[in-house]
């Protein structure tokens, strides 16, 4: 008897701790955009906060969202897990409808279960690890950006058809970004059967000279280098490779489809191919926010801007469809309503990946990106 | 305070930091092209020129800080009173831990959830901090790389749980035991280091540990980390996301409590005397019949199981670990709370730990400025404070009651 | 056996090694006098960098030629970063002496916070490109592409250093003051050494060291970020107490044998365990002979 009076007396407590505070009238529609804002990793968190704001900004000039003015609610969560945690409860407890973000995939693992259970709406641009709407453990959560398989995928295809390569070597920076492109490209390869790969391993991000890897690389006579991992990292192994005359061709992921990448690494980058989403650079929508960056902030905008810009039209565009921010009805809109955005006229399946978002290989010539057919 | 020479001197600093700064914060280059900005560089030397005359109005006025009545020395000697006031005197203590406690009790009736998560982790960081504060503070043996310990703790939950599915009340005592051994593990080697080679051979074991987790990827899962690690049962019942929220509160909570209690218990117990013996000479220490090797051994022991069950909070309330969270950075913050604090001092230790964990959080009004500030902070109080916030009482003898006793 | 091949990893790590040596010079340095691990050493590396890529990029519009713009970015590199490196010891350090050991500790991860957030937000959070790179040197040819020059000069650099600065601390007065300093600060100030301005110089020289390791390091890499200096401070930290703190050829050897051991690891086993082969080497080096390679053991005063 006294277990089930504990737990009556425990439950009625935990009740009455709860419903304090959580009831508030919302005169505003609050999106929050969780990401690295500061630290290392602010480069691809930024370019997120000033797509929604460009967006933001748009809606609010029109009269806003369903007669409301939107409220853009930035979190600095530094891509890592423990802050991220924090973010998502405060965003919740903050009452945001929908968020754009997290950047990272250590952060959006954290954060969405208590997306999921809050019943509000995370759309990420940048967020690529295929478990994360494949595993089919968050309805809640949806992206603008081909996963990583599709990634590897196509590097793999193009190594194999295009290159030609008999031999390839696969470096990662061992993030769960590179090492995953990295594995799924191996896999693929490894399926076509005539390719071999002939080193697969990680090096040390941060470190001052690749030069004995590259040194391995040659030694094992790879035709193709694949890399899985960030621009800076690679810009460094383009650097060596170059000094030590031991060039081959490179393949990465979308990390190297970046205008930041060309800048870091000049002319060490030419020739380089990365995989990318298929060009939007001729959308029209992808012009207008470029410009209206340009006219803001003064800059070209960065890494995944396009897909936040998507993202945020996406959600936006769903909220006025369903003329509800009812989250149940907005994922409904988000799944049927075609909508035009800068990486092309999208929907979503029924896992939360964009429908429409292609994945082209690019190589660098003369410092552009240049499609490869 | 504005006296001629003063004024001068300040100038003089001012022009001194804007020469300094002028390369860094005066020039960008932009897209190849050098861009000036010389209002930044004149804005640093302006607030330059004022702490100069801040700076050096409080050494002049307060030369010999510390004994004096500087107002940062009047503040800490106030905090230091107060301390010692509530040490000596139980029924004071007893008054503000009794407010303390309702105020931690009913904290998340009336703040956000976001409040609660954020206190929470300032609870894991008060144990973590007085766990380090065993071994740093108490015994003097200086340890880089602490965070090692706490992933230990973390992982030991997450993988049981994962591979055996143990439960969180059956993986706390584990991890607990799993830490401590691995304490000892550590400590075996090192007995005959001491200062700063202990505390390098530490940090190399921090790194050790976390590139392990980094790199035995089929194991550990790498950097991918362990997602859907569960929360903690509450006799069985369901917990929505928000309950179990404030559920890991009160458990952040009582553990902070639980360790306070008994970190103050072993101060003045036999093993803690030895300890505090250790710190202050290894060597007359062992003359007075101290067993080094044992006493030493149990200092790692005690510190480490602390940062185990941590971890295994840690792990529960976030429901996803990654080595990112265990670096030679974490390391470093709670080491700083232990020395912020004052070392040895379990008031000065656990205000730290919420000070530094909240902190970050409070200062985000500055948003990208905040770490800045930040380091700052940590410098300024150093300098300012270097004991520590509150410096523990050394114990006192009082001989007359031996002689009452004797007496009788 | 690939001699070819083993020859060429041999290179790659004397490469590091010498790069990790030529941080690891200022920062034993600091240690040998005020036995201050200083944390903050590689973000002054780190202000090296960034000061020679501003003064090559403004020097790059110019035309100069690429030595030219080199050898004056390292010459501005040193200076302010000498004044950057005198201005932290004057604020972060000196009121800390004769406080117990920790304090400068922690007041260093203090600097070493503040001083990375401030070029982050003056500057820019992303990486950007040194504008020059190291002109080849002909005569290298015939080691057949084997050593770079970046990898020779670096080397020679570090080495030169290593031989000057020995020079230094056991001829000349400032150094024999800076010994007496060292060993005993109390006894060195009774015989009219000022300590304080010893010290100042130990900081001036260290910070100088770093300002150009800074320069030499963004040619090699082609790159410089407002974080480079934690990684590169921890590696020439571990190389350092490797070679035995305090110890001036000590860091060099210590930063070889570093950077040797990660070559290897990668030449021959994988590239994965680089770093764990690092601290594992500094863990067992440290409990078999505690004063590192080179490092003099101090005999304990009851």
């Amino acid at each position: 008897m006294s277990k089930v009076f504990l737990k009556g007396v425990l439950a009625a407590f935990l009740g009455a701790v709860l419903t304090c505070g959580s009831a508030f009238a919302a005169d505003t529609i609050k999106i929050g955009v969780p990401g690295a804002h500061s630290g290392e990793l602010a480069s691809y968190g930024l370019p997120t906060l000033n797509a929604v704001n460009l967006v933001v900004d748009d809606y609010n000039a029109k009269g806003g969202l369903l007669g409301k003015q939107i409220e853009v609610i930035a979190f600095d969560d530094a891509c890592k897990a423990e802050i991220a945690t924090n973010a998502a409860t405060k965003l919740i407890s903050d009452g945001v409808v929908g968020i754009i973000g997290h950047i990272c995939s250590p952060a959006g693992k954290a954060a969405m279960p208590l997306y999921n259970n809050a019943k509000i709406i995370a759309i990420s641009g940048s967020i690529t690890s295929p478990g994360m709407t494949l595993s089919g453990e968050n309805p809640y959560f949806f992206r603008t950006v081909a996963n990583d398989t599709a990634s590897a995928v196509a590097g793999a295809d193009y190594v194999i058809n295009s290159l030609k390569a008999k031999k390839v070597a696969i470096l990662h920076d061992n993030s769960e970004y590179g090492k995953g492109y990295a594995e799924q490209a191996a896999d693929n390869l490894k399926k076509a059967g005539n390719v071999e790969v002939v080193l697969f391993e990680a090096i040390t991000p941060g470190a001052a000279d690749y030069s004995s890897v590259i040194r391995k690389v040659r030694n094992v006579k790879a035709d193709v280098l694949m890399w899985g991992g960030y621009y800076p990292e690679a810009s460094k192994l383009l650097s060596n490779m170059n000094s030590l005359d031991a060039v081959i061709p490179m393949i990465g992921p979308d990390g190297l489809k970046d205008q930041g990448f060309i800048e870091l690494a000049g002319a060490d980058a030419e020739n380089v191919y990365a995989s990318g989403p298929t060009d939007t650079s001729a959308n029209p929508v992808s012009k207008v926010y470029a410009e209206k960056h340009m006219a803001k902030y003064g800059s070209t905008p960065g890494a995944f801007f396009d897909n936040a810009v998507s993202a945020t039209l996406a959600l936006l565009n769903a909220i006025e469809k369903a003329g509800t921010t009812d989250s149940a009805k907005v994922i409904d809109a988000l799944h049927k309503e075609d909508i035009e955005t800068a990486v092309g006229t999208i929907h979503f399946d029924e896992h939360g990946d964009a429908v429409g978002v292609g994945m082209s290989i690019y190589q660098i010539q003369n410092g552009e990106y240049v499609e490869m057919k | 305070m504005f006296t001629p020479k003063r004024l001068i001197r300040s100038v003089l600093i001012s022009i001194w930091f804007m020469i300094l700064v002028f390369p860094v914060v005066g020039i960008k280059i932009i897209k190849r092209a050098p861009q000036f900005f010389y209002e930044r560089v004149l804005i640093i030397g302006i607030i330059a020129f004022v702490l100069a005359i801040l700076w050096s109005w409080y050494f002049e006025v307060y030369k010999d800080r510390g004994e004096s009545n500087g107002i940062f020395s009047r503040f800490f000697k106030k905090c230091s009173a107060l301390s010692d006031k509530v040490s000596n005197d139980s029924r004071t203590a007893l008054k503000l831990i009794i407010i303390l406690f309702i105020a931690f009790m009913i904290l998340p009736v009336f703040t956000s959830m976001y409040q609660t998560t954020v206190y929470s982790l300032a609870f894991l960081y008060v144990m973590l901090a007085l766990g380090l504060n065993i071994i740093v503070g108490i015994a003097g043996q200086l340890v880089l790389g602490y965070a090692a310990f706490y992933a230990v703790g973390a992982y030991t939950y997450a993988l049981l749980n994962q591979y055996v599915g143990l439960g969180f009340w059956v993986c706390l005592p584990i991890a607990g035991f799993i830490t401590v051994i691995a304490g000892i593990l550590l400590a075996f080697p090192v007995l005959k280091l001491r200062g700063d080679y202990l505390a390098i051979v530490t940090l190399g074991f921090g790194e050790i540990v976390r590139l392990l987790l980094i790199n035995w990827a089929n194991f550990t899962g790498g950097n991918r980390g362990i997602a859907n690690i569960p929360r903690p049962g509450f006799f069985g019942m369901d917990l929505t996301p928000e309950q179990a929220t404030i559920y890991i509160y009160y458990l952040c909570l009582f553990a902070a409590i639980i360790t306070i209690v008994i970190v103050a218990r072993l101060i003045n117990s036999r093993v803690g005397l030895a300890l505090q013996a250790l710190r202050e000479d290894e060597i007359a220490s062992e003359a007075m019949g101290i067993d080094l090797r044992k006493i030493k051994l149990s200092a790692f022991a005690l510190g480490s199981c602390w940062a185990g069950f941590a971890g295994v909070l840690f792990a529960a309330r976030n429901s996803y670990i990654n080595p990112t969270s265990f670096t030679f950075m974490d390391s470093a913050m709670i080491l700083s709370m232990v020395v912020l604090g004052g070392m040895g001092s379990i008031v000065g230790v656990s205000l730290a730990a919420l000070v530094l964990t909240l902190m970050p959080e409070y200062l985000r009004a500055f948003s990208e400025y905040r770490m800045l500030i930040f380091g700052l902070l940590m410098v300024t109080m150093m300098v300012f404070r270097p004991q520590g916030i509150i410096p523990p009482a050394k114990r006192k003898y009082y001989p007359t009651a031996l002689q009452n006793e004797e007496n009788n | 056996m690939d001699w070819q091949y083993f020859l060429e990893i041999l290179f790659s790590g004397l490469t590091r090694g010498s790069i990790y040596a030529l941080i690891a010079l200022g920062y034993t340095m600091v240690y040998g006098i005020i036995e201050l691990i200083n944390f903050a050493h590689g973000e002054i590396y780190m202000l090296g960098a960034f000061t020679a890529f501003i003064v090559a990029g403004i020097l790059g519009t110019m035309g100069f030629s690429a030595s030219a713009i080199l050898i004056i970015a390292a010459f501005v590199a040193i200076v302010w970063c000498v004044a950057y490196g005198y201005t932290m010891e004057k604020i972060a350090y000196k009121p800390l002496r004769g406080q117990s050991r920790l304090a400068p500790l922690i007041s260093a991860i203090g600097m070493s916070i503040f001083l990375q957030n401030y070029v982050q937000l003056a500057q820019t959070a992303e990486f950007l490109r040194f504008p020059v790179r190291m002109p080849r040197i002909e005569f290298l040819n015939i080691f057949g592409g084997i050593l770079r020059s970046s990898d020779f000069v670096i080397l020679v650099t570090s080495a030169i250093i290593m031989v000057c600065l020995s020079l230094f601390i056991r001829y000349t007065k400032l150094g024999k003051a800076m010994r007496a300093t060292a060993q005993n600060r109390k006894m060195a100030m009774l015989l009219g050494i000022d300590a304080d301005k010893i010290i100042s110089l130990t900081f001036i020289v260290g910070s100088g060291l770093a300002a150009l390791g800074g320069t030499l390091i963004a040619t090699h890499t082609m790159q410089v970020g407002f974080g480079i200096g934690f990684i590169a401070g921890m590696k020439a930290f571990t190389a350092a107490v490797l070679g035995g703190i305090g110890s001036i050829p000590g860091a060099m050897l210590g930063g070889l044998v570093l950077g040797l051991a990660e070559s290897f690891t990668t030449g021959y086993f994988a590239g994965d365990y680089e770093d764990v082969l690092a601290f594992v080497l500094l863990v067992l080096i440290l409990i078999f002979r505690p004063v590192g390679i080179l490092g003099k053991a101090k005999v304990q005063k009851v």
